[in-house]
C-alpha cells in the first residue's frame, strides 16, 4: 500500500473527502446526504490518512482521541433537544431560524446541530474503531 | 378522613424526603462542622419528630391523614402516604430514636475518615425507613422497602476493607431482597384483585371483593417479605452477622427500624390478611420458634453485640407471634412491647458500642466494674435492663402483661402459647440480668484501654432513651391513649380503648404468670456459664446451621452460573456464529413453514443493458466470494458485490439508500480487513468438505428464506399511509426535502439520539476489547522476556 504515488496524492485525497463530508452533511436536509453518511465519508478518510502516513500521524492530525469526538456528538445531539426544552417545546422539537447574510438566506436549525451530533458520533466512533484495529491498540 | 390542603401533602412527603436531601449534604456538612456534624445533622430527624407529635392529638382523636402526590396520572399512580395511628407510633419512634443515633453516631465515629459518608447512608436510610411506614400506596411502600434493603447493606458494609462485613452486607441483600421481590408481587396482585394501590383502601373491600381467591398465595408471598425482613427462623441468620456494621447501625437498624420493617408490614397488613386459621397457626409457630431460637442462640454468647442481636431475633418472634393471636389484647401488648422494645433495646446497643469504644473489650466474660467508671451508661443500662426484664412500672412490664393477658383460659394452643413466651420472656430476662451485671458490678479486670465515661454524645442517646421507657410507663394511660389506642385501631380495624395502667393485683394470674417469668429468668442467670457450655457443646456436635447453609446455597448458585456460562460462552467464534444463524434460518422459515402459504412469484421484469450489468456485477461478486483462495480476497470480493448492490439502488431511484449504502461498503471492508490482518488466522479456508457443506447449507436456508419472506411482506398490498404524511409534511413542518434525513433528525430524532448512543457505546466496547488484547499480550511476552535475559 505504501507506495510513493499514494503517500503523495493520499492528503489531496483526504482533505477534498473531509470538505465533501461536510458538504454532504450541510445539504443532507434538502439533498441525498446527512450526518451519517458525511460521518462515515469522513471515517473513510481518516482510515485512507492512517494508510498512507501511518496511524500516529493520523491520531496526531485528529488532535484529540477519535472516542472523544464521538462523546461529543452524543453530547451535542442531546443539547440540540434542549434548546427546544428551553422554548417551551417537547425536547427534540424542531426550531428554526434564518438570516441573511450578504444577500443569501442562511437556515439555522436545531436539526442541523443534531445532525452535526450524528456526523461527530460516526466519524469519531468508525475512525477510533479503525485506527485501533490498524495499530492493534486502542490509544 | 378529612381533606387536606395540598401544602400538607407535600409536607408529609417532605418527612420522608427531607433525610435524602440532608444526606446529600451530610458530607459536606461534616467536612465543615467536624465534631458537630452530628449535632447539626440530627436536627433534621429532630424536626420530623416534632412535627409528627403535631399529629399526634389529631390521629389520637381518630382521624388519618392521607396526602397524596401524582407520580404517573395515566396509570392512576400516586405517592400516597398515610399518617394513621399504626404509622405514626413507627414513625416516631424512628425519627426520635434516629436523631439519637445520628448524635451518637458522630461522637462514636468521631475522626473515622469515612464519617460524611457514613452520615450520608445513615439519614438516607431513615429517609427510606420513614417512607415506608408512611407510604399508603403499595408500590411506594415497595420502593421504599427496597431502599432500606439498599441503604442497609451500604451501612452493614460500611467498614468494606474487612471481608466478613462485606460477607455480612451481602447476606443481608440476598436475603432481604427475596423478600422485598415477594413483597411486589403481593403489592401486584392485592392490585389486581381489588383494583386499587392504596392500602388503606383495602380493608372496606376485604369482605366483598376477591382477595379470598388470592390469599393462598397473598399470604404467603407477604409472610415471606415479613420474614425475610424481620429475621425469622429460617431467615434469621443474616441478623447476627450484621453486627459487623459499626455499633450505631446496630443500635438503629436493629432496635426500631430495619427488622421492624417486617413486623409493621404484618401489622399493616392484618386487617387485610389477619384473623384466619392459616394466619394465626404461620405467625405464631414461625413467630414462637424464632423466639426460643432466638433466646436460646444469645445464651451461647459473650460478645455483648451478638448476645444483643440475638435477643432481638428472640424479640422479633415475639411481635410476630402476638399479631399472630391477633385479639385487640394481643395486638396492643405487640405495640407496647415494639415501643419498650425500641427503647431499651437501642439504648442497650448504644451502652455496648460506648464500653466496646472506652475498654476495647466488647466480651462480657473479660468485663466488670465498670459502675463507677460509666456510671451514667450504668444507669442507662440498669433502666434499660428493668425493661427488658419487664420490671415494674416501666413500658416492659406492661407489654409483658399485656402479652400474657389473652392467653390466660384453659384452652390447650394457648397453654403452649403461653409457656413459649414465659420461657422466652425468661430468657431474655437472664440475658438482660448478664447485661445489667456482668460488665460493671465486680472487681475492675485489666482492660485494653483505661475505661471512662464516654463523651456527652455517647451517653445522651441511652440516657434519653431509658429515661423515656420509664416516664412512658408512669404514664402509662396518656401514653395509651395518644398512640397505642389509635395504632391498636389501626391494626384492628375497629375501634380499640386503652386500658393499660400500671398496676400489680396479686389475685389477678396475670401477675403470678409474671413472678414466674422472673423466677424463670433468675435460674437462668445464675446458670448461664453452665448453659453456655452445654449449648456450645451441643453445636459442635451438630456441626451445621442456617450460616454455613447460606454459604452453600451461594456457592452452588456460583458454580451453577460459572457451568452454565462455560456451556454457552466457550469461546470458539465458529461456533457463535453457527448457532446465530441456525437461529436466524429457524426465526425465518419457522413461521413461513408454519403460516404456510408460498407467495407468488413475481413477473420477471425487463431490464436494459444497464441494470443487467450491474446484476452480472453482483453475482460475480457472490461467485468469487465462494471460490476466493484468501480471506482477504473473499472479503473485497463480498465488497463488489455490496457496490453492486448500491448501484442496483441508484438505478431504482434511491440515491439517498445508494449514497449510504456505498459508503457502508468501503468501511466495512476497509474494517474487515484491518481485523483480518489483527486476527491471527490461516490466510485460506480451513474447513472440511462437511464443514463447507453444513455452512453451504444454513447459508443457502437463511439466504432463500429471507428471499421468500420478502416476497411474502410484498405479496401485500402496500400501505402508504406512513410514506404519504412523510412526503407531505417533510417540507412543509420541518423544512427539508430529503425525506430520509428529515425523519432520522427530526420526526424520528429521540430513536436517532439512542441509535448513536449505542454506536458511541460500541465503539468504546471496542477500543476495550482491543485494550485488552494489548494488555494480555503483554502479559504474555513479559515472562518470555524475562526467560530470555535469564
Amino acid at each position: 500500500m505504501n507506495t510513493l504515488i499514494f503517500r503523495t496524492i493520499a492528503p489531496i485525497i483526504v482533505v477534498t473527502m473531509l470538505v465533501f463530508s461536510v458538504f454532504v452533511l450541510l445539504v443532507g436536509h434538502n439533498e441525498p446526504g446527512g450526518g451519517f453518511i458525511g460521518g462515515l465519508i469522513g471515517a473513510a478518510s481518516t482510515v485512507i490518512y492512517s494508510m498512507a502516513a501511518g496511524v500516529p500521524v493520523a491520531r496526531k492530525a485528529l488532535r484529540v482521541h477519535p472516542i472523544t469526538i464521538a462523546g461529543f456528538g452524543v453530547f451535542i445531539a442531546a443539547l440540540s433537544g434542549l434548546v427546544s426544552l428551553a422554548a417551551g417545546v417537547p425536547y427534540l422539537t424542531g426550531l428554526w431560524t434564518s438570516f441573511d447574510i450578504g444577500g443569501s438566506q442562511i437556515a439555522l436549525s436545531t436539526p442541523l446541530l443534531f445532525d452535526i451530533g450524528v456526523y461527530c458520533v460516526v466519524f469519531g466512533t468508525l475512525s477510533a474503531i479503525a485506527l485501533g484495529l490498524e495499530s492493534g491498540e486502542a490509544g | 378522613m378529612r381533606p387536606l390542603a395540598p401544602s400538607l401533602d407535600v409536607s408529609i412527603a417532605l418527612i420522608a424526603i427531607a433525610p435524602f436531601l440532608a444526606a446529600c449534604l451530610a458530607p459536606l456538612v461534616q467536612r465543615f462542622a467536624g465534631f458537630y456534624a452530628g449535632w447539626i445533622l440530627a436536627i433534621v430527624p429532630a424536626s420530623i419528630f416534632i412535627y409528627l407529635l403535631s399529629f399526634v392529638v389529631p390521629v389520637s382523636a381518630g382521624h388519618s391523614v392521607l396526602a397524596s402526590l401524582d407520580w404517573v396520572p395515566d396509570y392512576g399512580l400516586k405517592l400516597s402516604f398515610l399518617v394513621d395511628g399504626l404509622s405514626l407510633v413507627f414513625a416516631l419512634a424512628i425519627s426520635g430514636i434516629g436523631t439519637l443515633i445520628v448524635i451518637y453516631s458522630g461522637a462514636y465515629l468521631k475522626g473515622h475518615p469515612h464519617q460524611g459518608r457514613f452520615f450520608a447512608f445513615m439519614l438516607m436510610f431513615m429517609g427510606a425507613m420513614l417512607g415506608l411506614v408512611l407510604a399508603d400506596s403499595s408500590l411506594v411502600l415497595y420502593g421504599f422497602w427496597e431502599l432500606t434493603t439498599v441503604t442497609s447493606f451500604l451501612l452493614i458494609g460500611f467498614d468494606h476493607t474487612r471481608q466478613v462485613a462485606r460477607r455480612a452486607a451481602i447476606q443481608a441483600l440476598v436475603v432481604t431482597t427475596i423478600g422485598g421481590f415477594a413483597l411486589l408481587l403481593a403489592a401486584i396482585l392485592l392490585q389486581q384483585a381489588t383494583g386499587v394501590w392504596e392500602l388503606a383502601a383495602v380493608p372496606p373491600l376485604v369482605g366483598g371483593a376477591g382477595v379470598q381467591a388470592i390469599y393462598p398465595v397473598l399470604l404467603p408471598l407477604v409472610l415471606l417479605a415479613a420474614f425475610t425482613k424481620s429475621a425469622q427462623v429460617p431467615f434469621h441468620f443474616w441478623l447476627p452477622n450484621a453486627m459487623e456494621a459499626p455499633t450505631p447501625v446496630s443500635a438503629f437498624l436493629h432496635s426500631a427500624t430495619m427488622v421492624q420493617g417486617g413486623v409493621y408490614l404484618l401489622a399493616r397488613m392484618s386487617p387485610v390478611l389477619g384473623n384466619t386459621p392459616a394466619w394465626q397457626v404461620a405467625l405464631t409457630v414461625f413467630g414462637g420458634v424464632t423466639l426460643l431460637w432466638g433466646g436460646i442462640a444469645a445464651l451461647k454468647q459473650t460478645d455483648l453485640k451478638q448476645m444483643l442481636a440475638q435477643t432481638t431475633i428472640a424479640s422479633l418472634g415475639l411481635l410476630v407471634m402476638l399479631l399472630g393471636i391477633g385479639t385487640q389484647t394481643a395486638i396492643i401488648a405487640a405495640l407496647v412491647y415494639f415501643v419498650a422494645h425500641a427503647l431499651y433495646k437501642a439504648t442497650l446497643f448504644m451502652v455496648a458500642g460506648a464500653i466496646d469504644h472506652e475498654t476495647g473489650v466488647r466480651d462480657i466474660t473479660a468485663l466488670g466494674g465498670l459502675r463507677e467508671k460509666m456510671a451514667a451508661s450504668f444507669i442507662a443500662t440498669f433502666f434499660a435492663a428493668i425493661a427488658m426484664i419487664g420490671l415494674p412500672p416501666t413500658l416492659g412490664y406492661l407489654a409483658k402483661e399485656e402479652m400474657y393477658a389473652p392467653l390466660v383460659s384453659g384452652a390447650l394452643a394457648n397453654i403452649v402459647l403461653l409457656l413459649v413466651l414465659i420461657a422466652g420472656n425468661g430468657v431474655l430476662a437472664a440475658i438482660a440480668l448478664a447485661l445489667m451485671i456482668k460488665p460493671f458490678m465486680g472487681p475492675l479486670p485489666s482492660l485494653p484501654k483505661t475505661p471512662h465515661e464516654g463523651s456527652f454524645g455517647l451517653i445522651a442517646g441511652p440516657v434519653i432513651l431509658a429515661v423515656a421507657g420509664l416516664a412512658a410507663g408512669l404514664m402509662a394511660g396518656l401514653f395509651g391513649d395518644l398512640l397505642l389506642a389509635p395504632a391498636a385501631s389501626a391494626v384492628a380495624y375497629q375501634p380499640v380503648q386503652n386500658h393499660l395502667a400500671l398496676s400489680a393485683d396479686p389475685r389477678s394470674p396475670l401477675f403470678w404468670l409474671s413472678m414466674v417469668t422472673w423466677v424463670v429468668g433468675l435460674a437462668i442467670y445464675f446458670q448461664l456459664d453452665r448453659l453456655r457450655t452445654l449449648l456450645r457443646r451441643v453445636d459442635a456436635i451438630v456441626g451445621w446451621s442456617f450460616d454455613k447453609a447460606f454459604d452453600a446455597a451461594m456457592f452452588a448458585l456460583i458454580r451453577l452460573s460459572a457451568g452454565v456460562t462455560r456451556s454457552w460462552h466457550h469461546g470458539r467464534l465458529e461456533l457463535y456464529l453457527f448457532v446465530v444463524f441456525v437461529m436466524l434460518a429457524l426465526a425465518i422459515c419457522g413461521p413461513l413453514l408454519a403460516l404456510g402459504g408460498q407467495p407468488p412469484l413475481p413477473a420477471f421484469p425487463t431490464l436494459n443493458l444497464a441494470e443487467w450489468g450491474t446484476l452480472g456485477l453482483a453475482v460475480i461478486g457472490v461467485v468469487t466470494v465462494l471460490v476466493a483462495p484468501t480471506r482477504i480476497f473473499a472479503i473485497l470480493a463480498l465488497g463488489v458485490q455490496g457496490l453492486a448492490v448500491a448501484l442496483i439502488f441508484l438505478l431504482q431511484g434511491a440515491p439517498d439508500l445508494s449514497f449510504t449504502q456505498f459508503m457502508v461498503e468501503i468501511v466495512s471492508v476497509a474494517i474487515l480487513a484491518l481485523v483480518m490482518t489483527q486476527l491471527d488466522l490461516d490466510h485460506g479456508d480451513p474447513r472440511d468438505f462437511e464443514g463447507r457443506l453444513r455452512d453451504g447449507i444454513l447459508a443457502v436456508v437463511c439466504g432463500g428464506g429471507l428471499t421468500v419472506l420478502l416476497l411474502a411482506v410484498l405479496a401485500n398490498p402496500f400501505d402508504p399511509r406512513l410514506s404519504d404524511f412523510f412526503s407531505k409534511n417533510s417540507a412543509a413542518l420541518a423544512h427539508g426535502r430529503n425525506i430520509v434525513n428529515v425523519i432520522l433528525v427530526d420526526f424520528r430524532g429521540l430513536d436517532t439520539l439512542g441509535e448513536i448512543s449505542v454506536v458511541m457505546a460500541a465503539g468504546i466496547a471496542v477500543l476495550a476489547l482491543l485494550r485488552k488484547r494489548k494488555s494480555a499480550a503483554q502479559a504474555d511476552a513479559t515472562p518470555d522476556a524475562k526467560a530470555g535475559k535469564a
